[in-house]
């Protein structure tokens, strides 16, 4: 046993603690406080209240940019989910490329968002009006340049990107589903889609909390993507918050405010997570 | 799942794999043509395999500067998260206390914290320091790094029985020699996870180098890439070839590594 007043105890933790302290807590702190006033990055010059986050809440730019985020997180979850299940249950289903195609769906998670956001742009603009082109679709033309497209095209982008990391979790989930069970199923006559339905499905229900809230944290703090595929436009209806925030502070030089809106991102995000550790709780406890 | 062989799920899994693909077989045809043949078309192969395109891009990227730039940043920042979280994870295991409870959850509750949100004041902090450098950045991603890996090697620790502790201490070895000797080889497994999940969280890391070391002759691949891309927009078989060029690294490591990857990411994301 370790004592917490052993030299050796204070030792082993001094560098991550002194790290955490100097890197999380103290500019979490600082940034608090700084919210307050009207801080412009050297000084301060006074405490002004509530008024940043009064401010905030009538901040079209912000408020349209959090909207964008919900919107985006909503959609991306669903197709991420959709497609991670459903690649799982392909590879892990009795078929001969299972362990090439695993290699293949998991491969864009190595490479950074804004490499990835690139390369897409160049498929969105380029591939695409030449496709739409040679087959007459003009729906393919123009893409990124509206709202529409540059929504549609950060969607395709993060499920092409997350639903291999999903299917990564599924599977984890599905190998442990017991085959003598799936078996008994097939012998009692139940049909793939009851098999999956009845037997498969509430057996990896975890899986499912795992992913949406994992998928939920990526999509509503995106930052590389956003910046590399559509840099927020066209006029920054393509924004999301993480991408406010930081134009906020480093673009329009108001520090206190573009704290206040971190503040705020800060408690959102420690809310969703929160709800997801409820969830898993509860769920450990009916089991 | 079934037992007989479904050869129409075999065609769907090729077709998506092909789908899944698709980027990168667009991105390398492409970084071979010329200008004029990406405006008359994207999808066919190039005329003829020519490696002007990538000789340029890898110059202008600066890429061996810019590789090992990036290389020493992850190398560096990685073994010192190894080092320190696996370190503090053995003692927060080892003390039982009330102390130990909350030093440990406040690296949990420290994960809840977006970027964002510190980001604005950890810069204006540093800068007044001078340590808006290489020793800043590798220091800052141990504050935020360490998090996840003293929660991964805690849950590996609280398994390895404290016996082994005893013998060891009866046998005249203090707690470093103990923890390095004894206690961390049996970690091998774990400090892989570890290493990967940091490895290409830092790797891939696009904004913190941008407000730390954003110098010219430091910037890591991400950071170039996005000067590069900046440059060359309207020039997209110099782009496309820049890109090719960074993500060859990466698909080299994945090769190699494969099993261990995938392993430790699905390891880091159930837990």
């Amino acid at each position: 046993m370790m004592r917490t007043r052993d030299l050796s105890y204070w030792l082993f933790l001094a560098p991550v603690l002194l790290a955490l302290s100097m890197v999380v807590i103290i500019p979490l702190v600082f940034g608090i406080y700084y919210s307050f006033t009207n801080w412009n990055g050297i000084e301060v010059g006074g405490f002004i209240g509530f008024e940043n986050y009064l401010n905030v809440f009538k901040d079209k730019e912000f408020l349209d940019s959090l909207w964008f985020t919900v919107k985006f997180s909503v959609v991306s979850i669903i197709f991420i989910n959709f497609f991670g299940l459903a690649l799982a249950l392909i590879v892990t289903s009795k078929i001969k490329t299972s362990k090439f195609l695993r290699t293949i769906f998991f491969m864009p998670n190595l490479i950074g968002g804004l490499i990835l956001g690139f390369i897409w742009q160049f498929i969105f603009i380029k591939v695409f009006a030449g496709v739409g082109n040679l087959f007459g679709i003009e729906s393919l033309d123009g893409w990124l340049s509206t709202t529409q497209t540059g929504f549609w095209g950060l969607v395709i982008l993060m499920s092409w990107q997350m639903a291999g990391y999903i299917m990564v979790i599924y599977i984890a989930y599905l190998e442990g589903v017991p085959t003598e069970l799936i078996e008994a199923a097939e012998i009692d006559g139940a049909s793939p889609f009851q098999r999956l339905r009845y037997i498969v499905f509430p057996l990896v229900a975890p899986a499912f909390t795992v992913s949406m809230f994992l998928t939920l944290s990526n999509t509503f703090k995106l930052y590389d993507q956003n910046l590399s595929l559509t840099a927020g436009g066209p006029f920054n209806s393509t924004q999301m918050v993480a991408m406010e925030i930081f134009k906020t502070a480093f673009g329009e030089s108001e520090m206190a405010y573009a704290q206040a809106k971190g503040v705020i991102f800060f408690i959102i995000v420690a809310a969703i997570s929160l709800t997801q550790v409820y969830i898993n709780k509860k769920r450990e406890v009916e089991m | 799942m079934g037992r007989k062989y479904k050869w129409p799920l075999e065609i769907i899994g090729v077709v998506l794999g092909l789908i899944w693909l698709s980027p990168f077989y667009l991105m390398i045809v492409n970084s071979f043509k010329s200008k004029k043949e990406i405006f008359a078309d994207t999808l066919k192969l190039p005329e003829a395999f020519n490696f002007d395109n990538y000789i340029e891009a890898f110059n202008e990227l600066d890429f061996l500067k810019t590789f090992l730039n990036s290389v020493i940043i992850t190398v560096v920042s990685v073994v010192v998260i190894i080092v320190f979280s696996s370190m503090a994870a053995y003692a927060l295991s080892r003390n039982k206390s009330k102390m130990s409870t909350i030093v440990f959850f406040m690296f949990v509750a420290a994960m809840l914290i977006p970027f964002q949100s510190v980001m604005i004041p950890l810069v204006t902090i540093f800068g007044k320091v001078e340590l808006l450098n290489r020793v800043g950045i590798i220091f800052m991603y141990l504050g935020f790094g360490a998090s996840l890996s003293i929660f991964l090697y805690h849950g590996t620790l609280s398994g390895i029985p404290k016996s082994l502790d005893e013998a060891a201490t009866i046998d005249g070895a203090n707690r470093f020699q103990i923890f390095w000797y004894v206690i961390f080889p049996m970690l091998k497994p774990i400090t892989v996870t570890v290493a990967i999940l940091n490895t290409i969280w830092i790797w891939n890391d696009y904004l913190l180098p941008s407000l730390v070391i954003n110098q010219e002759g430091m910037e890591t691949i991400p950071l170039k890439m996005f000067f590069f891309f900046g440059e060359y927009t309207k020039q997209w078989h110099l782009a496309l070839a820049g890109l090719t060029i960074a993500i060859i690294p990466v698909i080299i490591a994945y090769f190699f590594a494969q099993r261990e990857i995938i392993k430790g990411i699905s390891e880091g994301a159930v837990k």
